[in-house]
C-alpha cells in the first residue's frame, strides 16, 4: 500500500514536471526553427520555387513576357524530334564528357602519383599546379585567346623555328573549336583534380609501398596494385561529378566562341541562354534546362544502381 | 649502406621532379606571359608576343583602369562579395548552429533539402528565376543578385560549418545556458568564436566564388554601371581584342588581389575549395 502511494506520488510528480517542461521544450524547438528560417526562406524563393515552376513553364510556349499558353509536351517533342540545334548541342556535351573523363584524369593521376613521394618542394608543386583553378574564367579565356591567336600565338612562334602546322585559327574553325575550348577549360581544371587525388594518395598507408618494394615491385606495379585501388573512391566520386558538370558547362564556351562558328561548339548550357534571352522562347528554354537536369539525374541514378549492385563506386 | 640507399632514393626521384617541372611550366607559363604582355606597347606585342618585355612601359595600367572603369566595377564586385558573405556567414551560421547544437525538429529533412538545393543545376531554375526577379524589380539590382548568391552558396556553407560545430564540446553552451544565456547569446558569444576557422574557410571559398562568378552576373546585371570586374572585363576584351597590353594589364589588376590572398592562405584555401567544389 505504502509503496504504491509513493509510486503514485512519484508518477504524479513526474507528470507535473512533464507538464511544466512541455511549453519550454516546444519553445526550444521553436527557437531552433527560427535559426534556420531566414536561410530556408531565401532558398525556397531562389532555388526550390523557380525549380518547381520550371516544370510548368517547360510545358508552355511562354515568351518571357505576358501570359503563358499551355502546350503540353510539345516542347519535349520538339527537343526529341525536330530541333537539330539541340541534337548538335547534346552531341557536343557528349564529346565534352568524353574529353573530361580522359584528359584531366590522366594528367591529374600522372602528376599526383609523381608528386606523392616527394618531400622537398612538394608544397610548391601542389600550389603551382593549383593556381590556374582560382583564376576567373574571363581571364583564363583571354590568356588563351591570345596564346592561340593565328597571327601572334604560340603556333606562329613555333612555325618560325620550324615546327609547322600549328598556326591555325583553333577557335575559329568548326572542326577544332569545341575541343580547343575544352582544352582551355581543362588547363585550369586538372590541377583541382590533381589536388584531390594527391590528398587521397597521401592517406594510403606507407607500409603497403614498403612491402611491395621488398617484394621487388616495379613502379608501374605499385601504381597499378596499390595507388589506384587506394584512391578508387575518390576517382569514382570525381567521375560522377565530372559527368554531371559536363552536361552543365557554360562559361568557357560562351566566352571563347559563343557556341560558334556555325553552332559547332554549341552546348546545352549556351542554348538555354540563347533561347531564353535572345530568341524569347522562355518556355522552350525551361524545357532545355529541365532536360539538362534530367541528364545529370540519369548519371546519378546509374551510380546509385551500380552501388546497389555491389560495385565499389 | 643506409646513406647509399637514401641517395639512390633521391636520385630515383629525379624523373618525378623533371615531369612536374614541365607541368608547372604548362600551368604557370601562360600567367607569366600575361604579366609580360601587360608591360609592352602595342607595337612590341606585334614583334614579341610571348617573351619578356624589351621596353617596359607602365601606361597600360592607368589606361586599363580608366577604360575598364575599374573604380566602378571593383566597387560593385566588393559589394557583391561583402553582401553575400554577410548573408551566408550570418544566416548560414545560424542554420548550422541550429542543426548542430539545438534540437531542430526534422533535421533529417533539412539535410536532404540542402543536398537537393546544392545539386540542382543553375540552368534548371535560371529562366523562371530571371522572370520572377524582373517582376520583383530585382534584375539590375546588386541586392537581387546577392540574394541569389546567398541561396546558391549557403548549402555548402551550412554543411561545412555544421560539421565543425558538431565536434565542439558542449560544456560551454550548457554552462552559459545555466547562467541564463539565450540561444542567440550562446551562438554569438560562444559557438561563433570557437568555430572561426570554419567561418574563415567558408568566407574564402564563397568570396572567391562570388568574385569569379560569370553566368549569373551576366544574366542579372546588364547595365554598364552595375558590371562586376568579371563581366566588365568580358565586355572590355571583346572591344579591345587587338590591344594585348591593355587587356593584359586589366587582367593582372583583377587577378593580383586574388593571387596574393590565395598564396598567403593557401592551405586553408585548398582544403576549403576541394570540399566546396564537391558540394557545388
Amino acid at each position: 500500500m505504502q509503496d504504491s502511494a509513493v509510486q503514485r506520488r512519484g508518477r504524479a510528480g513526474e507528470r507535473a514536471e512533464v507538464a511544466r517542461a512541455r511549453p519550454r521544450r516546444r519553445s526550444k524547438k521553436f527557437v531552433a526553427l527560427l535559426f534556420v528560417l531566414p536561410i530556408l526562406l531565401i532558398n525556397v524563393i531562389v532555388i526550390i520555387g523557380p525549380s518547381i515552376s520550371a516544370f510548368y513553364y517547360s510545358m508552355t510556349d511562354w515568351s518571357g513576357v505576358g501570359a503563358a499558353r499551355f502546350v503540353g509536351i510539345d516542347n519535349f517533342r520538339r527537343i526529341i524530334f525536330d530541333d537539330i540545334t539541340y541534337r548538335e548541342a547534346f552531341t557536343n556535351n557528349l564529346i565534352w564528357l568524353a574529353f573530361f573523363l580522359t584528359v584531366p584524369f590522366v594528367l591529374a593521376l600522372l602528376a599526383a602519383s609523381f608528386l606523392a613521394p616527394i618531400r622537398k618542394g612538394g608544397l610548391f608543386f601542389r600550389t603551382a599546379l593549383f593556381i590556374p583553378y582560382v583564376l576567373p574564367s574571363v581571364i583564363v579565356a583571354s590568356i588563351w585567346r591570345n596564346l592561340l591567336s593565328p597571327t601572334l600565338g604560340v603556333g606562329v612562334q613555333l612555325d618560325k623555328i620550324g615546327i609547322r602546322g600549328l598556326d591555325q585559327a583553333w577557335l575559329g574553325r568548326p572542326d577544332s573549336a569545341l575541343l580547343t575550348v575544352a582544352f582551355v577549360d581543362n588547363w585550369r581544371f586538372w590541377g583541382f583534380l590533381m589536388v584531390l587525388f594527391l590528398a587521397a594518395m597521401q592517406n594510403i598507408s606507407p607500409d603497403l609501398y614498403e612491402a611491395s618494394r621488398l617484394d621487388g615491385a616495379t613502379r608501374w606495379q605499385e601504381f597499378r596494385f596499390i595507388t589506384l585501388p587506394g584512391i578508387r573512391p575518390t576517382i569514382a566520386l570525381m567521375i560522377l561529378m565530372v559527368s554531371i558538370w559536363s552536361f552543365l558547362v557554360f562559361d568557357y564556351v560562351w566566352i571563347l566562341t559563343g557556341g560558334g562558328p556555325a553552332g559547332s561548339s554549341e552546348v546545352l548550357g549556351t542554348l538555354v541562354i540563347k533561347y531564353a534571352f535572345n530568341r524569347f522562347q522562355a518556355g522552350y528554354a525551361a524545357a532545355i534546362g529541365l532536360s539538362m537536369s534530367f541528364f545529370a539525374g540519369i548519371v546519378i541514378t546509374i551510380f546509385v544502381v551500380l552501388r546497389r549492385r555491389g560495385w565499389e563506386v | 649502406m643506409l646513406r647509399r640507399l637514401r641517395l639512390r632514393r633521391r636520385l630515383s626521384l629525379f624523373p618525378n621532379y623533371l615531369i612536374l617541372s614541365v607541368l608547372v611550366f604548362f600551368s604557370l607559363g601562360p600567367i607569366v606571359i600575361l604579366g609580360f604582355n601587360s608591360l609592352k606597347s602595342q607595337a612590341e606585342v606585334g614583334r614579341n608576343p610571348l617573351g619578356p618585355p624589351q621596353n617596359v612601359i607602365w601606361e597600360n595600367y592607368p589606361n586599363a583602369w580608366e577604360i575598364g572603369n575599374f573604380a566602378t566595377t571593383l566597387r560593385n564586385s566588393s559589394i557583391l562579395v561583402v553582401g553575400t558573405l554577410s548573408g551566408v556567414l550570418v544566416l548560414g551560421g545560424m542554420a548550422a548552429f541550429s542543426m548542430a547544437r539545438l534540437k531542430l525538429p526534422g533535421e533529417g529533412i533539412m539535410t536532404l533539402y540542402l543536398l537537393i538545393g546544392a545539386s540542382l543545376p543553375i540552368q534548371l531554375f535560371l529562366v523562371p528565376l530571371f522572370f520572377l526577379w524582373r517582376n520583383l524589380g530585382l534584375v539590375n539590382n546588386l541586392f537581387g543578385l546577392i540574394l541569389i548568391y546567398i541561396a546558391v552558396n549557403s548549402p555548402f556553407a551550412i554543411f561545412l560549418l555544421r560539421s565543425y560545430m558538431i565536434n565542439l564540446p558542449s560544456d560551454f553552451d550548457d554552462a552559459a545556458r545555466i547562467d541564463g544565456a539565450s540561444e542567440w547569446q550562446v551562438f554569438t558569444k560562444i559557438v561563433v568564436p570557437l568555430s572561426w576557422p570554419a567561418f574563415l574557410t567558408v568566407g574564402l571559398v564563397v568570396g572567391l566564388a562570388v568574385w569569379n562568378e560569370f553566368l549569373l552576373a551576366t544574366v542579372f546585371l546588364t547595365e554598364h554601371r552595375l558590371f562586376t570586374v568579371v563581366t566588365s572585363y568580358y565586355n572590355f576584351t571583346s572591344r579591345f581584342t587587338r590591344d594585348w597590353g591593355l587587356t593584359s594589364a586589366g587582367a593582372v589588376m583583377m587577378v593580383l588581389p586574388v593571387l596574393i590572398l590565395f598564396l598567403s592562405l593557401q592551405r586553408r584555401f585548398i582544403a576549403g575549395i576541394t570540399r566546396g567544389g564537391l558540394v557545388n
